[in-house]
């Protein structure tokens, strides 16, 4: 193959193919630089034997490089074959399409505010009529399936009860053991009983189980209501009339209402069997002790705290978790994504809501 | 391209290939040759092993018996990267497109560009284009797969099968889901890749209508058997119930 000036006739000859152009373009380029292009006018095919559509391309660019230049360009003679290839991926009359202008940076911010205003004002509407109907669904249980409730239940809360059991004693474990250490310091090891019921009453039981039950039921719901959206099944029930939130969401709201309280409770439960292990072996109480200081130092007050924020929590989570569900574009993949979304924003919420409450409610 | 040209030997020959899945035979003994320049049309009912037939003699399943050449070569003993080189020549259209779904169609057709040539950006552009337009997608260029209808889907994945003008190209379904305007445009497309680049063509089908307008071949398979195979007019002749219940059934 090669690629020869004589007489302002440029004569390529040889393979036109993929794998020959990039030595071409090489090649090329030299000339460019070394002898006169201006004055071409005809480029001669005869020579060329095989060509593809990288070749094509390439006589393409020569076209209307040298073209600019000349003004006016023949082509000569290639055989028959290599000119049907030619005819085929000819890109010279081809539309150029303009990619779209990429978004300057207060473009994208005033965009993104935009966006995250519609969003939040979204995710509110969805909340308000979750809660409507959740509210509605208490009284008459029309639009839901018999059963769904307890089905979801057992799915959301007694199925999360051995990761919520082992996350639980592990912590309950490590924070009696770290704060042991240093209660011991100063012999005030039996404070442990009051220093691990507050924290887990008020603080860690909530945010624990919220935290798993984000991971492991946000993600669900999520998951389940994207599937749903993008398999047309929600079209499906608006069309058998039934309302997809009424169908779908509002058992779920109800099963999580009524399990994260007992699904906390029982964290709490197991994370004191941590404590009262180190406490009987490393700081020698008795478990009486630790029973019933345990006990005493929680009000009423610190209860009520734990039971509303964990239900609170509940609610953020079905929320989070429908609106990403809802919000689903572009099948399988975008499945994927709202769930990742849904439980990164969940846990984002919990977290943010838990220091909101803290603060609230010393 | 022009070596298997001028000799008229097969390109691809399949003998007793056999697969099975578990303890259910899905293709049973076939034995097919291939011709360079042909369009072969897989055909037969949903479920008969069509499209296993076409995932088996490309590797994409491994079969469990038998023999598939390309250009000679036994393909099945090969290593992963032996067999990287027979699949650089060939491309396939899946059936629901397979576009990666992340990116747009532009970079779809660039990868396979990008990953096997040394081409320049320049060259590489105007090759997208070319392909894009060729499957009347000229417009989508920079859309996402998430963009894109079902039909548009399927000829974007076809300009990506053709980026690096393959000598075999594979349809699996290319025109189930398509308006008939559009699925005769591909049709169209398909006879001038044979006719311009002389490209050999697999596809599977039960479109009558395009079946009609575009084999050469035809290969019928029934419950993973290979009833018949050579062109149309033979198998109209051939007198075989599946087949002629198969094209009385089709009729319109």
């Amino acid at each position: 193959m090669s690629i020869s000036i004589n007489n302002n006739v440029l004569t390529l000859e040889g393979e036109f193919t993929k794998e020959s152009v990039p030595a071409l373009e090489a090649e090329l380029s030299k000339l460019n630089k070394s002898a006169s292009t201006a004055g071409i006018s005809m480029i001669d095919l005869g020579g060329i034997h095989r060509i593809d559509s990288a070749g094509v391309s390439f006589l393409d660019g020569i076209h209307q490089r040298l073209g600019e230049k000349a003004g006016i360009l023949l082509f000569k003679g290639a055989r028959a074959d290599v000119q049907a290839v030619i005819d085929t991926f000819s890109t010279i009359n081809l539309p150029v399409i303009e990619a779209q202008r990429e978004m300057g940076f207060f473009e994208k911010l005033g965009d993104d505010t935009i966006k995250a205003y519609q969003a939040i004002v979204e995710g509110l509407t969805l909340a308000s009529e979750i809660m409507y109907y959740s509210a509605v669904g208490i009284l008459s249980r029309k639009g839901q399936r018999k059963g769904s409730t307890i089905q979801q239940a057992a799915l959301l809360g007694s199925q999360a009860l051995p990761i919520v059991a082992l996350l639980s004693f592990i912590i309950g474990f490590i924070l009696s053991l770290q704060s042991g250490v240093q209660l011991k310091n100063f012999g005030a090891g039996v404070f442990l009983a009051d220093l691990l019921a507050i924290t887990m009453v008020r603080e860690m039981g909530p945010l624990i189980t919220s935290i798993i039950v984000a991971g492991r039921s946000g993600s669900a719901i999520a998951s389940e209501i994207a599937t749903m959206q993008v398999t047309e099944e929600l079209d499906a029930l608006r069309m058998m009339a039934l309302h997809p939130i009424r169908f779908v969401v509002v058992p779920k709201f109800h099963a999580i209402t009524f399990v994260m309280p007992l699904l906390v409770m029982f964290s709490i439960l197991v994370a004191e069997l941590g404590g009262a292990m180190i406490a009987v072996l490393m700081l020698d109480t008795s478990v009486e002790t630790f029973v019933s200081r345990s006990i005493e130092i929680l009000s009423l007050k610190d209860i009520i705290i734990s039971f509303g924020k964990s239900i609170w929590f509940a609610w953020v989570i079905v929320v989070i978790g429908s609106y990403y569900g809802f919000q689903v574009k572009g099948g399988a993949e975008g499945v994927g994504k709202a769930t990742t979304a849904a439980v990164v924003s969940s846990i984002f919420a919990v977290i943010l809501f838990d220091a909101v409450f803290s603060l609230l409610y010393l | 391209m022009t070596s298997s040209l001028v000799t008229k030997t097969p390109v691809i020959e399949i003998k007793d290939l056999q697969a099975k899945y578990g303890n259910l035979t899905i293709l049973d003994g076939i034995s097919v040759d291939i011709h360079p320049g042909e369009i072969t049309v897989i055909l037969g009912g949903s479920g008969c092993g069509k499209t296993t037939l076409l995932k088996n003699m490309l590797r994409l399943y491994e079969p469990t018996a038998g023999s598939v050449k390309f250009w000679g070569e036994e393909t099945l003993g090969m290593s992963e990267n032996e067999f990287y080189e027979v699949l650089k020549k060939t491309g396939m259209l899946f059936q629901n497109g397979a576009l990666l779904n992340s990116i747009s169609v532009y970079e779809n057709i660039s990868i396979p560009l990008e990953m096997h040539t040394s081409l320049s950006q320049d060259v590489i552009d105007r090759i997208i284009r070319v392909k894009l337009n060729l499957v009347g997608l000229g417009n989508a260029i920079y859309k996402l797969p998430s963009e894109l209808s079902g039909g548009m889907k399927k000829r974007a994945s076809l300009a990506r099968a053709l980026a690096l003008d393959p000598e075999i190209l594979f349809c699996d379904e290319p025109s189930a889901g398509l308006d008939p305007v559009t699925s005769e445009a591909l049709d169209n497309l398909i006879l001038n890749l044979k006719h311009q680049l002389k490209m050999t063509i697999v596809i599977v089908t039960h479109e009558l209508a395009s079946i009609h307008r575009i084999a050469d071949k035809i290969i019928f398979l029934d419950g993973g058997k290979m009833l018949f195979n050579g062109t149309l007019d033979e198998a109209r002749g051939a007198r075989i119930p599946q087949i002629d219940h198969f094209f009385e059934v089709g009729k319109f």
